[in-house]
């Protein structure tokens, strides 16, 4: 049996293939305007008994393509317990959404929670924060680690982080404490999240914001406790994708429509 | 829909903008048959309803026009607060007024800062656009002195009204003197309703008009108690339908309509005939009222494929609870009768208000319910300030609970549906 998960995200999709409960290959690549041409790419050539879509783009690709959906929610929660089976608690920072999902003993979402509409505090948030501060990614995020004080922004709203920002580079505040600034106030919300959900047992980071080493640094910091990491947190939810077919048959579990 | 009748010579008259209404009716006629008519397995009995909501603003609106020159007058309200009982026992017709979609809300945001709820804004841009019926046919519009938002917004509504505006004073605790204040508004309301018609309310005619709303009430309480049933016979939808076509119809047909439904929804639950497979989670809502054509949140999430089989909602059971007794040979003694029963509702601008949470938690077990959805309209204090005391109630009596904060617009319509997925998927688990 070879499944494919695949997690249609705002900014980038993950294809995760899983033969016999085995992961065997994975990719992610840019997406872009054409969500549905981006996959038909990333799925060229691939052979699989059952594609499992998840994320933003999941019920746009079921109506034109073979596959079934399940949520980013229940998906990251399969995919996290995979990698870190003593998981209960998960904090996924994508490019649109933060969530947090709490897991019972048993690895099933028993509470979750997400933000609203817009998109303060998510990876989209510090992508644009970087190009106003004119630092590449891993500059911004390297910037903020090295920094020898935090210049606090209050604003969460992109738009008017982004003028706050560019106000506070107009004033002559050093750049890299505004790098700093900004980390901490995704991490800030990020916990907030948290500390609504019970924190028992593993906590894990995943989605394209883990890849963030700066705010894994700072949020474990501020939860005062490890948090897991794994090794390729981007395509976690793609993983659970693949990995909540279940039968021989390729029944799914949990399954919406 | 009937298009039959032109009503416009009659909207003209009402002093309707034309353009914009037809502009209007064009949105609502696509949108339900979006969501309401592409349902299956729908009762014959929503029959009646398709109709009333195809002549909401037509045959609806020539009644009340009909009604007028007969020597009854219009009363427009807002709230389930304004007692329906004394606007009937005054020769009044009660309705409803429009608040339940994004229309004119820029023209809403000159008078209303940009963070009020999506309701109050509501009834501002339908008045401003000039494109709802009932308002225009107003004599008494009653804006009932409930949450912050709306008692403020009444200041500067009051002078947009066509007829005459009444503020109804209201308390905000459930206290002796709560219910003092509350007598006072309604016997407020009894002068004004006398003013507006020229008819005094008498024994009798208030005892009829309790006896009248009685009976759609209860009719209402016989409808959600066969929402209990396995498989639902009837789709939340739908049941919100009946329940937001009870502030705009005649009541008495109405009441009829209702029973005919329940009546087939009885032999349906006989054959074991439901909307949905017996397996489908069963959802609550809690939270804020959904006015006409508020069907966004019950339609999300019955597309996911659950089934919404109770809300604990003005529009739905919190306001449709208990009835009002008729003992008594004065109206003095009726009216404290009215005081005893609308004091009971259970609406979050009471502090403290224990007993919604209760109430939720209780519709939740009667109607087998798998979860709650925990419904606020963005900027609404009182409710959204409720949800974590209602949520932490519900959990505790073994129920998950899902908190969604929302508006009439559809830009974040993906965002809620993930929310809803995942929340069916939680309890499938």
């Amino acid at each position: 049996m070879r499944i494919i998960g695949l997690d249609i995200g705002s900014r980038t999709v993950k294809r995760v293939t899983v033969e016999d409960g085995e992961v065997t290959n994975h990719l992610v690549v840019p997406n872009h305007h054409d969500p549905l041409a981006v996959c038909d790419e990333l799925l060229s050539g691939q052979r699989a008994d059952r594609v499992v879509a998840t994320g933003y783009g999941r019920h746009l690709y079921a109506e034109h393509r073979e596959a079934v959906t399940l949520t980013e929610i229940r998906a990251a929660a399969l995919g996290a317990r995979r990698v870190c089976p003593r998981a209960r608690t998960l904090l996924d920072i994508g490019g649109q959404d933060t969530k947090v999902i709490a897991l019972d003993a048993e690895g099933e979402v028993a509470k979750f929670e997400m933000n609203d509409r817009c998109a303060a505090g998510t990876g989209r948030f510090l992508e644009v924060m970087a190009t106003a501060l004119s630092y590449p990614m891993s500059d911004f995020v390297q910037a903020s680690r090295e920094a020898s004080g935090s210049r606090s922004i209050n604003a969460m709203c992109t738009v008017f982080a982004e003028s706050e920002v560019i106000s506070a580079t107009a004033r002559g505040v050093d750049r890299a404490e505004l790098a700093r600034g900004l980390h901490e106030a995704v991490v800030r919300r990020a916990v907030a999240m948290l500390r609504r959900l019970p924190l028992e047992d593993e906590i894990v980071f995943c989605g394209g914001g883990a890849l963030n080493i700066c705010l894994h640094e700072l949020i474990a910091k501020a939860l005062g406790r490890e948090v897991h990491l794994p090794p390729a947190p981007q395509i976690v939810a793609a993983l659970g994708a693949a990995l909540s077919v279940e039968g021989p048959d390729g029944s799914t579990k949990g399954r919406v429509s | 829909m009937t298009e039959a009748t032109d009503y416009r010579p009659m909207w003209g008259e009402l002093g309707l903008d034309l353009e914009k209404h037809d502009a209007l009716l064009g949105v609502l006629d696509q949108v339900y048959t979006d969501v309401y008519l592409a349902q299956k397995n729908r009762p014959d009995g929503m029959g009646y309803f398709d109709f009333v909501m195809s002549e909401v603003h037509g045959l609806r609106i020539k009644e009340l026009v009909d009604a007028k020159a007969a020597g009854k007058i219009v009363v427009g309200s807002f709230c389930v607060f304004v007692p329906e009982e004394l606007v009937l026992a005054a020769n009044g017709v009660n309705v409803g007024l429009c608040a339940g979609a994004d229309f004119g809300t820029e023209q809403a945001e000159r008078y209303l800062p940009r963070n009020t709820c999506a309701l109050i804004k509501s009834f501002f841009g339908f008045s401003l656009e000039k494109v709802c019926p009932y308002l225009e046919s107003c004599d008494l519009v009653v804006g009932e002195n409930t949450c912050d938002g709306k008692k403020k917004a009444y200041e500067t509504f009051k002078d947009m009204t066509k007829g005459e505006f009444m503020a109804l004073d209201m308390p905000n605790t459930k206290s002796d003197e709560g219910h003092t204040v509350l007598k006072r508004a309604y016997l407020d309301l009894v002068a004004a309703l006398e003013r507006v018609s020229g008819k005094a309310i008498t024994v009798d005619s208030l005892k009829a008009g309790i006896e009248t709303v009685n009976k759609k009430r209860a009719a209402m309480h016989r409808l959600a108690k066969l929402r209990h049933a396995t498989p639902a016979p009837i789709s939340g939808l739908d049941a919100l339908l009946a329940n937001q076509v009870f502030f705009y119809d005649n009541p008495e047909r109405f009441t009829d309509s209702v029973n005919k439904l329940c009546d087939e929804l009885e032999q349906r639950i006989e054959k074991k005939i439901g909307v949905a497979p017996d397996t489908t989670p069963r959802i609550v809502i809690s939270g804020c009222p959904m006015a006409v054509p508020n069907w966004k949140l019950p339609s999300i999430i019955e597309s996911a494929g659950a089934v919404v089989v109770g809300e604990e909602s003005c529009i739905g059971e919190r306001g449709t609870q208990n009835l009002v007794s008729t003992d008594g040979e004065s109206v003095d003694r009726l009216i404290e009768n009215l005081v005893d029963r609308y004091f009971t509702i259970d609406c979050a601008v009471f502090t403290p208000n224990p007993t919604r949470a209760e109430h939720a938690l209780q519709i939740a077990r009667d109607t087998k319910a798998d979860g709650v959805i925990h419904y606020a309209l963005q900027f609404c204090s009182p409710y959204q300030m409720e949800a974590p005391l209602l949520e932490r109630h519900v959990e505790s009596g073994g129920l998950p609970v899902l908190r969604i904060d929302t508006d009439y617009s559809q830009e974040d319509v993906g965002q809620l549906r993930t929310r809803v997925e995942a929340f069916i998927e939680q309890i499938r688990h």
